[in-house]
């Protein structure tokens, strides 16, 4: 597919602060992509500057062919855009303000009504039309700034956390509007909030410390960085405290390299992480062992890596080069600020 | 223009929406009606004298030169003191709540953005000049003044508060706080003010500071006068502080 977005390495400078380094990507027409990383990963700053909201320090952004610094305008008008704190004036209505954003957007002035219509049913602001944005819930305020972005039908909608300060319920219906909108429109999102990408998105860019990381499908990051970690299986076995012999049971199995107490889970049962030495099989064994000591088995999940694997094992190489971090610690990657 | 009659239209509805329009609007109408009336007492008494002494002043009263030159004069003072307060929430509130964000990637330019701006304050303060009309009116009710001085005034005034406005779009660029926002413009209104006062010296630097005087050039259109010169300063003056508002809006995008 033709990339509607085509990123090319861009950098951003605020003072001497390096926020996005030398960062490259394409966003294919139709697909969803994750921006992820770390809180001060330059999520938000390159998510601005392919807003056109401001220019990048070097590099250039291409939207539909376009290179914004040439033609920010026609640009502009392509793009839908929900900042991290939705734009909003507090003293409005729902729908004049949705009205004042499509005409903001170049919505010729007789499609403004229609279309102010069409954004409100889409994010379901029916009952809250004629409601003063000031006295909304935080909820139904993210759902306006999502229907100020969609209002004059952009072709390329840039969401900065949409998800976040919703409850679980928003959360749930948010993500499910983002992946209607999929297809016929091309979203790129931002969040820190892994199984996010994992439901939404097509495919995920990684970012830490304002560089690229990765860039792919959340399925096959997963399988990549599970067979860079292959021969080392680990398993999470739930059973009930005290564990002491169940710990001592699990050891005996040949081939296991670890055993550690991990938890004890809301059901008053106990989680043993089990890491093995090879990669042989030991599933069966770890069961039988167990069982033959006479402690209870509630559950065994074996673990594979998880997008959660991922992203830590990528956000904190830096960290561990340069010998700041603390190994796979999520504090070496949270800390780099841009 | 569309553009930035859009946001000039919400900016507009914004203000009224709000008590701040209408607690200026009472401001000015009180104080203007306060020196509309000691102004009007002022010529009364005068009046009274003059036809007791039977003449032998040997001057005449008239109500565009004696009474309405200076109340205009007077309202260029607290128009002064009062636009601040119109033009400190403009941009700065945009800046704190997040909106500006908004404004920066919709399609439009950053000169639209402050023209807009601009163009809201200004049928703002047009609203608040109209207030004058209903004292000025009176006037016209009980006596027989000439129409064209008091256009004249009129227009001078509109030029001033332009130039005040534009100056005060400025300051309110510069922050996200608008009482910030406006002492900045105050000060650097107080500044233009009181330069009249240390021109009055006279010698080379004493002409340039007089020249620079916001309120100075208000004289002549008080008296009726309208004059090139002062023409020319009010609109450089506010096409400069627009220009320099645009400037300081677009640099707000490489500061993030």
């Amino acid at each position: 597919m033709e990339p509607l977005v085509q990123v090319d390495r861009v950098s951003k400078r605020y003072g001497r602060t390096l926020a996005v380094e030398d960062l490259s990507f394409g966003v294919a027409k139709g697909e969803v992509l994750g921006f992820l990383g770390p809180n001060g990963a330059g999520k938000t700053t390159t998510m601005r500057v392919i807003t056109g909201f401001m220019p990048p320090s070097e590099g250039r952004v291409l939207v539909g062919g376009l290179d914004i610094a040439e033609s920010p305008l026609e640009v502009r008008r392509r793009i839908g855009y929900l900042p991290e704190n939705p734009p909003l004036y507090p003293e409005m209505e729902v729908t004049g303000f949705l009205e004042f954003a499509a005409r903001l957007r170049g919505v010729p002035r007789t499609g403004i009504g229609p279309a102010v219509a069409r954004a409100i049913e889409r994010c379901a602001l029916g009952e809250a039309r004629e409601h003063i944005i000031g006295k909304l819930s935080r909820g139904y305020r993210q759902r306006v700034g999502l229907a100020q972005a969609l209002v004059h039908e952009p072709e390329l909608l840039v969401l900065d956390e949409p998800t976040a300060g919703l409850d679980p319920k928003q959360i749930h219906e948010t993500r499910k509007l983002i992946r209607t909108l999929a297809g016929e429109r091309t979203v790129v999102l931002s969040t820190h909030i892994l199984p996010e990408v994992a439901v939404t998105c097509d495919r995920v860019v990684i970012i830490a410390g304002g560089r690229l990381r990765a860039e792919d499908t959340p399925e096959s990051l997963v399988a990549r960085l599970g067979a860079a970690r292959s021969g080392r299986g680990t398993w999470e076995i739930e059973t009930a405290p005290p564990a002491d012999a169940a710990e001592a049971a699990l050891r005996a199995v040949p081939g296991v390299a670890r055993v550690e107490a991990g938890p004890e889970t809301a059901e008053r049962t106990q989680v043993l992480q089990v890491e093995a030495a090879g990669d042989r099989e030991i599933s069966t064994d770890l069961a039988r062992a167990l069982l033959e000591a006479g402690c209870p088995l509630y559950g065994l999940r074996r673990g594979g890596a998880s997008l959660e694997d991922v992203f830590l094992a990528l956000t904190t190489e830096e960290a561990e080069a340069n010998g700041t971090g603390d190994g796979r610690g999520r504090s070496g990657a949270t800390g780099e600020d841009p | 223009m569309r553009n930035a009659l859009t946001i000039a239209r919400r900016e507009i509805a914004a203000a009224l929406a709000s008590p701040v329009a209408y607690v200026l609007f009472g401001a000015f109408a009180f104080l203007y009606g306060y020196f509309f009336a000691d102004y009007l007492q002022s010529f009364v008494e005068a009046g009274m004298r003059m036809s007791q002494m039977g003449g032998f002043s040997g001057g005449t009263l008239n109500v565009n030169t004696d009474l309405i030159r200076w109340l205009m004069a007077s309202t260029a003072i607290l128009v002064l003191f009062l636009l601040p307060l119109l033009s400190m929430r403009t941009v700065s509130e945009e800046i704190r709540s997040g909106t500006m964000e908004l404004l920066l990637t919709a399609p439009i330019t950053d000169g639209q953005i402050v023209i807009g701006k601009f163009l809201a304050a200004f049928a703002l303060y047009g609203g608040m000049l109209a207030l004058t009309g209903l004292h000025v009116g009176v006037l016209f009710w009980f006596s027989r003044p000439g129409i064209a001085p008091v256009l004249a005034a009129w227009l001078g005034l509109a030029l001033l508060g332009a130039g005040l406005l534009a100056l005060g779009l400025f300051f309110s660029s510069l922050t996200r706080n608008q009482i910030v926002a406006g002492l900045l413009t105050f000060g650097a209104l107080l500044v233009l003010w009181l330069v009249e006062f240390a021109g009055a010296r006279g010698g080379d630097l004493g002409r340039v500071l007089a020249y620079l005087s916001v309120t100075g050039h208000m004289e002549g259109f008080a008296r009726g006068v309208i004059a090139t010169r002062d023409l020319v300063f009010y609109l450089s003056f506010a096409a400069f502080w627009l220009y320099l508002a645009r400037e300081s809006v677009r640099s707000r995008r490489w500061r993030g």
